[in-house]
């Protein structure tokens, strides 16, 4: 399986796989101080607590990661004043989050505007990066908090402003997105063969492969998983 | 958040990954690197020695093997045997037919070759494995085709102990080609994982191939064996100074082969006491697991005949395997798991999917595989922290997989 897309010389701080005298960690001082001290995350019982406006929902365990996110939005400034999380996945991707929730509370909360501009390669640069493999880990925050503000929109009634999560192009070349790839393993696809085959993906764009793989295997496992 | 222990003890759990080289397997070895160096093909005496014990170890593996000593091949590593049973008795045997059979959870060094002779036209039959990761006979001999070559399964699986029936698949193999009057298929198994603690008599097992390496047995790594029943055909991979019977060329590691030879013989000669002992380990462990840690699930056969007196690969639910790992890391705890995140493909095992185990499960297994080190010691030691560790890690996890669906997979 080819690397995940993004380069190394993209992030600040280095990219520490193990070190050959095996001392090193596969992660960065940054990543390993987040996952074993995780901030902001929903303790047990405090979910009837914990005052929120927002809730978004992504991934699955199947997947190997699963994220949720609690957020609750001033709604004068439009300002993250608190937020939650709880996370299913790798080192990576619990400190993925854990830093995603300290970049949203911190100098008394992140506009939602700006919220929605941060991209995976953000969270990962104040993570002094991940492992190339590990990229994905950190692509779920950011869905999560797109998911999360989407629900606040719905929540206040400003349905003009929620962003259509689900149609998310995966292959450039020829313009297909998730939306297609589910469509097709509805209509029986199975491998990426069958996929390519109906929509012609990976033909335009080889380097879109992982994610459409992936993506058959999520959809798989959805509808017809035991 | 978690308890930090006043001393960390180094507690090695990962002996299907590989093993500490025994002091007594090192001792035989250390001659034959600076002092006895000889290349075994040359006629001085330093050649003579290394020739001799080149036919030593040869003549010790064959007799754990109940076979003949110029039916083993040394080899670079369990891999390199896989991939000449594979691919030697399918370039020696090709005019006979193109199909194969095997299993879903064999090791890759197996399941990469298959897969590359299926892109070449070969057809490849991989009979099913039950939830336990165990394959029946029956089944395996219905597969049988006339154009059928080569069965190769493995005599036990390296994530999940499952072990193999493979007499019986090799004495009702001898019954078909009796009926049939051909000596196809040929049959190989895989045994690096068994050869610590299982019997080897091929002709017990009724094998015609059968591959062991060094580092699995407490000897070194980068050396193996491929035993081959006399008369049977194979093409070698490796071209050149004609060692090995010409079947596998490249001056003998002879040190490496003194090693794999001592360490055969150790493990055999122990393996009734030392299967015993891991296996009140494996309860041992299991059972504390069961009483202090909810939800969980054991992934393969249950403890006992069926399966690796060493292996334990437990799911826990709601968390995944990775992070599990970090944290056991932390404590000096070393062991393996099933989950994407440690693979290079980010697939979660293929052992455990083929298992009928969802994605989920698998992601959030654990291998415990014990060995000689290990003690009950190390067993308090782990379940003083991993019942925390897990509760930890399921608070932050949002996923209650015990609560909402999978019912059928719930202990």
């Amino acid at each position: 399986m080819p690397k995940k897309s993004v380069k190394k010389k993209n992030l600040s701080g280095p990219v520490d796989i193990r070190t050959g005298t095996g001392e090193g960690w596969l992660y960065s001082d940054i990543v390993k101080d987040h996952f074993f001290n995780p901030r902001n995350f929903m303790h047990y019982g405090e979910e009837e607590k914990f005052r929120y406006n927002a809730m978004g929902r992504v991934g699955s365990p199947a997947c190997g990661d699963e994220m949720v996110l609690w957020l609750d939005i001033d709604k004068k400034t439009e300002k993250i004043k608190d937020c939650r999380w709880r996370t299913f996945g790798c080192g990576s991707a619990i400190a993925s989050t854990s830093v995603l929730s300290e970049m949203l509370k911190e100098k008394d909360g992140m506009k939602i505007e700006d919220a929605l501009k941060l991209k995976p390669q953000d969270i990962l640069a104040r993570l002094g990066g991940l492992p190339e493999r590990k990229v994905h880990c950190s692509v779920l925050g950011d869905k999560a908090l797109q998911a999360a503000v989407n629900d606040y929109f719905r929540r206040t009634g400003q349905h003009g402003r929620i962003v259509t999560a689900g149609s998310k192009v995966i292959d450039k070349t020829l313009n297909i997105t998730d939306h297609d790839i589910e469509e097709a393993v509805l209509e029986g696809a199975q491998t990426l063969e069958d996929v390519q085959k109906k929509l012609k993906v990976g033909a335009g764009d080889p380097s879109s492969i992982p994610a459409i793989e992936e993506l058959i295997r999520f959809y798989a496992e959805k509808y017809y998983g035991e | 958040m978690l308890p930090k222990p006043k001393k960390i003890r180094e507690v090695y759990m990962d002996h299907a990954a590989t093993t500490p080289v025994d002091g007594r397997v090192f001792s035989a070895m250390k001659p034959y690197f600076s002092e006895k160096f000889g290349n075994p093909s040359s006629l001085y005496q330093s050649g003579r020695i290394a020739s001799g014990v080149l036919n030593d170890s040869r003549r010790i593996v064959a007799g754990h093997l109940h076979a003949l000593p110029e039916n083993i091949i040394f080899t670079g590593s369990g891999t390199e045997s896989d991939n000449m049973a594979v691919y030697g008795m399918t370039r020696a045997h090709e005019k006979h037919g193109k199909h194969l059979i095997s299993i879903a959870i064999e090791h890759h060094a197996v399941l990469y070759p298959l897969e590359d002779l299926k892109k070449q036209g070969w057809d490849v039959t991989f009979v099913p494995v039950n939830r336990q990761g165990l394959v029946s006979a029956q089944d395996v001999i219905k597969a049988v085709r006339p154009d059928t070559i080569l069965i190769t399964i493995m005599y036990a699986n390296n994530e999940v102990g499952s072990i193999q029936p493979i007499a019986e698949i090799g004495r009702k193999l001898l019954q078909y080609r009796k009926e049939h009057n051909t000596p196809y298929p040929y049959f190989h198994t895989d045994a690096c994982q068994a050869a610590g603690s299982l019997s080897l008599d091929v002709e017990k097992l009724h094998v015609d191939l059968m591959t062991i390496n060094g580092g699995k047995i407490y000897g070194p790594k980068g050396v193996g064996v491929l035993y081959l029943r006399r008369g049977v055909a194979i093409k070698p991979l490796i071209l050149g100074g004609g060692q090995e019977r010409r079947l596998r060329s490249g001056t003998e590691n002879v040190p490496a082969i003194a090693g794999m030879a001592k360490a055969l013989d150790l493990v055999q000669k122990d393996k009734e006491k030392e299967t015993g002992r891991l296996r009140q380990l494996s309860e041992y462990l299991w059972q504390k697991i069961q009483r202090e840690i909810p939800d969980v699930r054991l992934n393969g056969p249950e403890i006992g005949e069926n399966r690796l007196a060493n292996n334990l690969n437990v799911t826990f639910m709601d968390v995944e395997g990775e992070a599990l790992l970090l944290y056991l890391d932390e404590y000096g705890i070393m062991c393996s798991t099933g989950s994407a995140c440690t693979s290079e493909s980010l697939e979660p095992s293929h052992v455990l999917r083929s298992m009928g185990l969802p994605y989920e499960y698998a992601h959030g297994s654990l291998r415990f595989s014990f060995g000689h080190p290990n003690s009950k010691q190390d067993v308090d030691y782990l379940m003083k922290y991993l019942p925390v560790i897990v509760k930890t890690l399921r608070e932050i996890s949002p996923v209650r997989l015990a609560k909402t669906k999978h019912a059928q997979f719930k202990k």
